[in-house]
């Protein structure tokens, strides 16, 4: 399958197989503006079979890593202008997230109280588990 | 210093403060002409969004007792939070009055709220099945008063572990205290939930077992720590009835416990312990009472940072 390279944008590449939707539906995409790719199962050496993401157009300031590294640490985002490689990030996990994670305890206060942020911290980096600060509600990225 | 802190949870407070707490509630039971008006011209604000009884006389009569005066609500169909207000505006506004705001909420995380937007300090008195320091601070005094440490002890805590707010809080202060073992009796239903065990428990290293029957560990307890299975926990009625009777302690199970085990509640309790339990002098739920008041009067005196 060929998908054509972008001029500018950000390709996020190495993405565990299965993981490209779920990343995807993390990412705040403009559904109205944004012309967005994503390849599932394509072939990679290093993993096998991988994801890839390629997003058209999207400032890479604003563009949010935490994400990357909360669905999948091992991905790499690859900046590129002018149809041009000009920066290769490795997202690491993020130490906390706000409104990424929502709580899913229906006894948390998250839940009924107007304009609160969902934040999570995370609790232990080798499950890649997060807390709710509110409630300490555990989510495990890895289930999620 | 605790002066100006929110309370949301036993752990915020450093060991030093807790002995400290302690120590002052033990000067108050001693001397207490001499706290009678540390509180003059002080208010309390008392937010129960939910019924309770015991945590919400228990906090007004210790800020009367410091010669402090409370006002608030005990219902909140009768406040401005039937009408929507969210908690963040109800604080800011109840800030303007009281000095110190005291809350329950059935929302957990509730209180965690209200302190980021209060200019006062916050006191959580139970928030859904999370946390409820000041029944934690009264737990650890009573253990402290009747079994005179809180190390080398084997506790058993008994009943609602899922649910149950003053167990997990209880479990996170003790994994503070040395050579503390841990013996969880509940059904298989109610056992405490993934992030005590995991996040709390394992975490800290604490010896614990989780047992289904009280009669397995009984004897080696010093502690025996009772709990109610709540019916408002409950989404459904069935679970309720079938779990409600899970686990009585009678007179009978109570011959197989240590003569100096001391029995513990945090009230109030429907059937799990029996009547019978009550002239037992191991039955130590009404003094853990009377204690916690005084434990809440040195919890205010130290968040308002009052002079006896």
């Amino acid at each position: 399958m060929v998908i054509d390279s972008i001029k500018n944008g950000i390709v996020i590449d190495h993405i565990q197989a299965g993981r490209g939707m779920k990343l995807l539906s993390y990412l705040s995409i403009d559904n109205e503006n944004d012309t967005v790719a994503i390849i599932m199962n394509a072939s990679s050496k290093k993993r096998g079979k991988k994801d890839i993401i390629k997003i058209e157009n999207v400032d890479s300031n604003s563009f949010n890593m935490d994400v990357v590294g909360l669905i999948d640490p091992d991905a790499t985002v690859n900046i590129i202008e002018n149809e041009e490689i000009k920066a290769k990030v490795r997202p690491t996990l993020p130490a906390r997230v706000e409104n990424v994670i929502k709580c899913k305890n229906p006894r948390c206060v998250t839940s009924s109280e107007r304009g609160l942020k969902n934040i999570f911290v995370l609790n232990d980096e080798e499950n890649r588990e997060y807390r709710c600060v509110y409630c300490d509600e555990i989510v495990s990225m890895d289930k999620e | 210093m605790l002066k100006g802190k929110s309370v949301l949870e036993p752990m915020d407070l450093t060991m030093e403060e807790m002995q400290d707490l302690f120590e002052t509630a033990d000067d108050i039971i001693a001397n207490p002409e001499k706290y009678a008006h540390a509180a003059d011209g002080k208010i309390m604000g008392t937010l129960f969004y939910e019924p309770s009884t015991r945590t919400r006389l228990s906090f007004a009569s210790a800020m009367l007792r410091l010669g402090g005066q409370v006002m608030g609500f005990s219902d909140a169909s009768s406040s401005s939070v039937s009408k929507g207000e969210s908690i963040a505006d109800t604080i800011r506004t109840v800030g303007c009055f009281a000095d110190v705001i005291v809350m329950r909420h059935p929302k957990e995380g509730a209180p965690r709220v209200a302190a980021e937007h209060s200019f006062v300090p916050v006191i959580n008195a139970g928030d859904g099945g999370h946390q409820h320091p000041s029944q934690t601070f009264t737990d650890l005094m009573t253990i402290r008063e009747y079994k005179g440490r809180l190390d080398n002890l084997t506790i058993g805590l008994c009943g609602d572990l899922m649910f149950g707010r003053t167990v997990h809080s209880l479990i996170k202060a003790l994994t503070r205290f040395k050579n503390i073992k841990l013996k969880l009796i509940s059904p298989e239903e109610l056992v405490v939930p993934e992030y005590i065990r995991n996040s709390i428990m394992k975490k800290s290293g604490i010896d614990f077992e989780e047992v289904r029957h009280m009669e397995d560990v009984l004897p080696e307890l010093d502690v025996l720590y009772m709990t109610r299975v709540q019916k408002e926990r409950f989404f459904n009625e069935e679970d309720y009835v079938r779990l409600r009777d899970s686990f009585i302690l009678d007179e009978a199970k109570m011959k197989l416990a240590k003569d100096d085990m001391i029995v513990m509640h945090p009230l109030p309790r429907v059937n799990e312990i029996a009547v019978e339990v009550d002239d037992d002098p191991r039955a130590h739920y009404f003094d853990q009472v009377r204690l916690g008041m005084y434990v809440r009067m040195a919890l205010i005196t130290k968040v308002l940072g009052l002079e006896a």
